[in-house]
């Protein structure tokens, strides 16, 4: 879904959706700053009067409280670096082995079709299934972590990489044939520059996935870090430690999504599909 | 190259990968990767009698429930929210919090409102796969062509006909795509719930498998649990295909 976006051309004139959720007028900053303080604030109010039950949920200035204060302890940064270490790590090695696979995939008829099937098989399997088999192989090593996250990223940018080289137009091609511009140039001139936005849409995708299975690898099999800490809190019963740790996850996972989608604009703000949102 | 080679290429490999796999494991002779004989063997004898009626059903079935409400209550959600744009900006920083926090973090939570029961488990996937539903919805109901609407204006048409045949039509192919994301997390979430607190379920023996080192088992549902996402993929497809008729004939 996330492809349309990207890929869809708007005729001329008309002015693209996106336009104006990008500039946000002040009425709006105003309506969302309302929006979060509202919730929060008929959550403490809800909590205080016992409406929900405090041993449920405490309120939530303190659990914000706990969280700032949570930012001070080294435990807490510990269980970061080992949560980022697994997605980074996952990340990057799937990074490293999905984009070549997709490109030589998706590059000639005969590899995709003989791929299709294997793919369209594997790609459906929840990678969570695979947790007991990394389990048995390597306890809860960072291996585990590891494996799940690289399994679970790798099919996003697999795919995005896959429809990227196949949606090269071929009248390019055909004109760096003309003036043989060799493999190499049309390569780095041609095949790459139309593929980029594909990638970074999976790198995006598979970001987010990536963080989501190594909380879960840290959940289900204890390996350390945030996810860990979470359950750790919540079988203690230290109720108020689960929430701020439950809402820094949250916040991880939005700043990483935010960083991608900043990178991504960066990186990309020659392509006609980010240069059409500038205008 | 004709299409009857590259259809017979696409046959061919996937064979070769599982007779590849076939002999691998059992010239193998590895603790962890057992013949594929006897994983295949396992699953009949495991999954095809009684462990279907006391683990694949109860999974089977939170898995349809939670799905269900995700589908009412995304496309419900996401269709007042696409009308009430004030409301939608209003909402958008919380939902996009609440959508960027990976679902598993939530289980401690679910463990502590409703304990290991299958509500907590339904709690969980709803929480965590209703996301794309409602975010598509949004995004299909504000991409309706305002010349359609117009027209219904002048044309006097019922609220109900407006809303059936040009707003949810319209909408139908965002909201599909989103049905289709919120399926495969609808499976993952099913899963890691029944691993952190389940006493029954595909997830939870499947874990129970590894931890007894009963491993053809494992492997077994570990087959299954793909079975069930290649299945549900398969399906979900075949019905996208006839929810979407329309849009091929033009």
């Amino acid at each position: 879904m996330t492809l349309t976006t990207n890929t869809a051309r708007r005729p001329e004139g008309t002015p693209p959706a996106s336009r104006s959720r990008r500039r946000l007028g002040d009425s709006q900053v105003l309506l969302r700053c309302s929006g979060i303080a509202g919730v929060l604030v008929a959550l403490e109010l809800l909590i205080r009067i016992d409406v929900i039950p405090r041993a449920w949920f405490p309120p939530v200035s303190e659990i914000w409280w706990r969280f700032l204060q949570g930012l001070g302890t080294s435990s807490f940064w510990g269980d970061l670096g080992n949560t980022l270490l697994g997605w980074s790590v996952g990340l990057g090695l799937a990074t490293v082995l999905a984009v070549p696979a997709g490109m030589l995939i998706g590059s000639h008829p005969i590899p995709a079709s003989a791929f299709r099937a294997i793919i369209e098989f594997l790609r459906p399997i929840p990678s969570v299934a695979l947790i007991p088999l990394a389990v048995l192989l390597w306890g809860i090593d960072l291996q585990t972590k590891l494996f799940l996250v690289t399994f679970a990223s790798f099919w996003p940018i697999l795919f995005q990489a896959l429809y990227g080289v196949q949606s090269v137009d071929p009248e390019q091609m055909q004109v760096t044939r003309v003036y043989r511009l060799g493999r190499w140039a049309a390569f780095r001139h041609v095949v790459m520059p139309s593929t980029a936005p594909y990638i970074a849409t999976g790198l995006r995708i598979s970001s987010s996935i990536a963080l989501a299975l190594s909380i879960t690898a840290e959940i289900v099999v204890g390996a350390p870090g945030i996810g860990r800490s979470i359950m750790l809190a919540q079988a203690s019963s230290a109720t108020t430690d689960m929430y701020a740790l439950i809402l820094a996850t949250g916040l991880l996972g939005w700043g990483l999504n935010s960083l991608f989608l900043r990178i991504e604009k960066a990186a990309l703000h020659w392509h006609p599909s980010y240069r059409q949102e500038k205008r | 190259m004709t299409r009857r080679t590259l259809l017979a290429i696409e046959i061919v490999c996937p064979a070769l990968a599982v007779l590849a796999i076939a002999i691998f494991t059992s010239r193998a002779d590895s603790y962890y990767f057992p013949p594929l004989s006897g994983v295949v063997q396992s699953f009949a004898d495991i999954w095809l009698s009684e462990r279907l009626v006391s683990d694949l059903l109860p999974s089977m079935q939170r898995m349809a429930i939670a799905y269900a409400i995700c589908v009412v209550a995304g496309v419900g959600a996401g269709m007042v929210l696409a009308r009430t744009p004030r409301l939608m900006t209003a909402c958008e920083p919380i939902l996009e919090f609440l959508r960027a926090l990976p679902g598993p973090a939530l289980i401690p939570f679910g463990i502590l409102l409703f304990g290991i029961g299958d509500t907590m488990k339904i709690f969980i996937i709803v929480l965590g796969a209703i996301w794309p539903i409602l975010m598509n919805t949004v995004d299909g109901v504000r991409g309706v062509d305002p010349a359609l609407l117009h027209m219904a204006r002048v044309y006097r048409l019922p609220r109900r006909v407006v809303f059936s045949k040009i707003i949810l039509r319209s909408a139908s192919p965002r909201i599909l795509a989103g049905m289709r994301t919120a399926l495969s997390l609808t499976i993952i979430l099913m899963v890691v719930s029944e691993m952190v607190g389940s006493t029954n379920g595909v997830g939870f023996s499947v874990l129970q498998a590894q931890r007894t080192f009963a491993v053809s088992e494992m492997w077994s549902g570990i087959l299954l649990l793909g079975l069930i996402g290649f299945l549900a993929n398969l399906a979900f497809l075949a019905f996208e295909k006839r929810a979407l008729f329309w849009m091929r004939q033009r």
